[in-house]
């Protein structure tokens, strides 16, 4: 499992990872971070109508993503509205990105039908059809299920947070595929929030891959902040998939340091200290520390990734906002293949 | 020209869709060893193994929920709904999300996925073995809807629903499954979604109807006959897309609409079909439109007295025709 470092530290990577793509994950975690932000700037600022910050999500998503680059010859991704940091680490640049906050021409899921990051981009290896809850995981199930018949080697990542774990379709899902021992990996970012119902109000058990054990697979629960335990773990799952040995449940302890979306207040259900003590974990700083102290990252390359995130952002957001609302030309096709249909 | 039942056009259709096309699966509660309950799938699982004819667990909405996933990435899966009665669960992955996806996406993706369902009642099935659930589909853009009455109609419809390219929720009447026979010829065929039929040709009144009313229809009209009015039936076949060009022919041509089926009266198929006459043949309507349908309790109760109450039957249907006819 441990490697040789390639720094002058003493930390034990994951196979797999070394300390250049460490500095990768940072360098993408950094511009992740710059990316939210900016774009809740922009809904208070009136210009994006709705956001849902993936802030204190980042090491989950981005250290999931990674595992499977390096662990599956092929996957793909079933996303849900959080999923930023997956939609950039997938390759879709910050102005297609934020060309969706603003629901301008060039958004290239949806063509600024759906919510931003909604719709699919398949080059990318994203879908993310619905904001319906959970909705979703049965057709990571049946993509897997179907890439199982066709002889494709894909492993099938299905994101969700703590709150869809309640919707029966998931249930439904982790049992249908544990039955066909199906490639998918249930990716689940325990924030303990869903918008206001804590934890405590959702389940009775302790950890949502608890439950992994009534339907015949293994569920291990991580610090999602630890980019490093998130590899591993998603990494091994990525294994157990790719050998025929079914899905597995991975569970990430996340923080969620904003309100549920732009459109929530959460003062109303939790305190400063409770976000203060969440702060304490937060995966952009944990990560920084940790470069810093294996001797990968120096201030002086910490300031400029922040800076080219910077100016990155700039840009995406000048050409976003310089971008037209979509021309309503298009507004009746695509109903059905053929026709309208009614 | 083979003689056969609805429930054999069935099964000859999903097995030659599985024989031409690899991509073809089944998926549905007792679909393989049992064959569907219906006899459906009677001799997949050996045919095709159980790879492709596979028996889910009994839980609808992953049943519709996996059959899309996998129509999204290449496949052509028929997922069998039990009894149309228990497809609710599964309405929010078919309503809810496969309908939306070709919108949602702009174009990027489709649900290529047959959801089949055997409906309807008259066979002592009760509040929840009888519902006719249409309605509730055929409101959804996205959503293509068939309810065919024949052997030929249900094997070509079938056939063509498994090669369409957006979601067809294919409902069969259940009653019909045996009841009703009729010739179904020996080689590959389809029938096009989206296309009516006229049944019976007249010149009085127009009766527009799907489903197992229409062969009470037919009966009604026989009866009519006899009575010397000449009553055209017309069999919508596909109740989404809805064939208007052929009702409004025959209403222009007869002056007068009455609307059949089995569905609950109120906010089904009869409204739209009868505001479609108004707005597209209203200077040639003799009468108003009207309708002889199930009536607005929540489902077809059990006993046969009160089983009796709820059918529009070809009495029933006759009797209408003549008030029309009088009106």
């Amino acid at each position: 499992m441990a490697q040789a470092s390639t720094s002058g530290g003493t930390l034990d990577f994951p196979q797999g990872l070394n300390g250049e793509s460490l500095l990768d994950i940072y360098a993408t975690m950094v511009l992740v971070r710059t990316l939210d932000e900016r774009v809740w700037m922009l809904n208070r600022q009136g210009k994006a109508a709705i956001v849902a910050s993936a802030q204190g999500h980042e090491a989950a998503q981005l250290g999931s993503v990674w595992a499977l680059k390096d662990h599956t010859p092929d996957y793909f991704c079933f996303t849900y509205y959080r999923n930023l940091a997956v939609h950039l680490a997938q390759g879709l640049s910050p102005t297609e990105i934020m060309s969706g906050f603003l629901a301008k021409v060039g958004e290239p899921l949806s063509s600024a039908r759906q919510f931003p990051l909604h719709g699919a981009d398949l080059s990318r290896k994203i879908i993310n059809l619905s904001n319906v809850v959970g909705t979703h995981v049965p057709h990571a199930v049946g993509w897997a299920l179907a890439a199982k018949m066709r002889g494709e080697p894909t492993v099938v990542a299905a994101y969700f947070g703590d709150g869809a774990t309640s919707q029966g379709d998931i249930h439904e899902s982790m049992n249908f595929a544990a039955i066909h021992k199906l490639p998918v990996l249930f990716l689940v970012e325990n924030n303990h929030y869903a918008i206001s119902v804590p934890q405590s109000s959702q389940m009775a058990v302790a950890n949502v891959a608890d439950r992994a054990a009534a339907y015949g697979m293994p569920g291990v629960t991580v610090d999602g902040t630890d980019v490093l335990a998130v590899y591993e773990a998603t990494a091994e799952a990525a294994k157990r998939a790719v050998a025929g040995d079914g899905p597995t449940l991975v569970e990430y302890d996340v923080e969620r340091y904003l309100p549920h979306t732009s459109d929530d207040d959460d003062s109303t259900y939790r305190t400063k200290e409770q976000l203060e003590e969440g702060r304490k974990r937060d995966p952009l700083l944990k990560l920084q520390r940790l470069l810093t102290q294996e001797g990968l990252l120096t201030e002086e390359r910490d300031a400029e990734y922040r800076a080219v995130a910077k100016r990155e952002i700039d840009a995406a957001t000048d050409a976003s906002e310089a971008a037209p609302y979509p021309e309503t030309d298009s507004f009746f096709e695509h109903v059905y293949a053929n026709g309208s249909g009614s | 020209m083979a003689i056969v039942t609805i429930i054999e056009a069935v099964n000859q259709a999903l097995a030659e869709e599985l024989r031409r096309d690899p991509n073809v699966f089944i998926l549905g509660e007792d679909v393989g060893k049992r064959g569907g309950v219906f006899r459906a799938t009677q001799g997949f699982i050996e045919e095709f193994g159980e790879q492709r004819i596979i028996d889910t667990p009994l839980a609808e909405s992953s049943i519709a929920g996996i059959a899309m996933g996998a129509a999204m990435h290449g496949m052509r899966p028929i997922a069998e709904i039990q009894f149309a009665d228990f497809i609710w669960p599964a309405m929010n992955q078919i309503v809810g999300e496969a309908a939306r996806v070709r919108y949602g996406t702009d174009g990027k993706l489709g649900v290529p996925m047959v959801v089949r369902s055997p409906y309807g009642g008259q066979v002592r099935g009760g509040l929840f073995h009888s519902q006719s659930v249409e309605a509730y589909f055929v409101h959804t853009p996205g959503l293509k809807v068939v309810a065919p009455s024949t052997p030929y109609d249900v094997k070509g419809l079938l056939k063509a629903a498994v090669r369409d390219d957006d979601p067809v929720i294919f409902l069969e009447h259940k009653r019909t499954y045996r009841s009703v026979r009729g010739e179904v010829p020996d080689e590959d065929y389809t029938l096009p979604i989206g296309v009516a039929d006229v049944k019976r040709e007249g010149t009085d009144v127009t009766i527009v109807t799907y489903g197992l009313t229409v062969h009470y229809s037919l009966q009604a009209a026989e009866t009519l006959a006899g009575e010397g009015a000449s009553v055209e039936v017309v069999d919508l076949r596909t109740l989404r897309p809805l064939d208007m060009e052929t009702v409004l022919a025959s209403v222009k041509k007869t002056s007068r609409a009455l609307i059949v089926h089995e569905d609950n009266l109120s906010f089904g198929v009869g409204a739209e079909v009868s505001a479609r006459i108004m707005e597209g043949a209203f200077a040639d309507l003799d009468a108003p439109v009207m309708r002889c349908t199930g009536p607005d309790v929540p489902a077809m109760p059990f006993a046969p007295t009160l089983e009796a109450v709820f059918m529009p039957t070809a009495d029933k249907i006759a009797a209408s025709l003549r008030t029309l006819l009088e009106y």
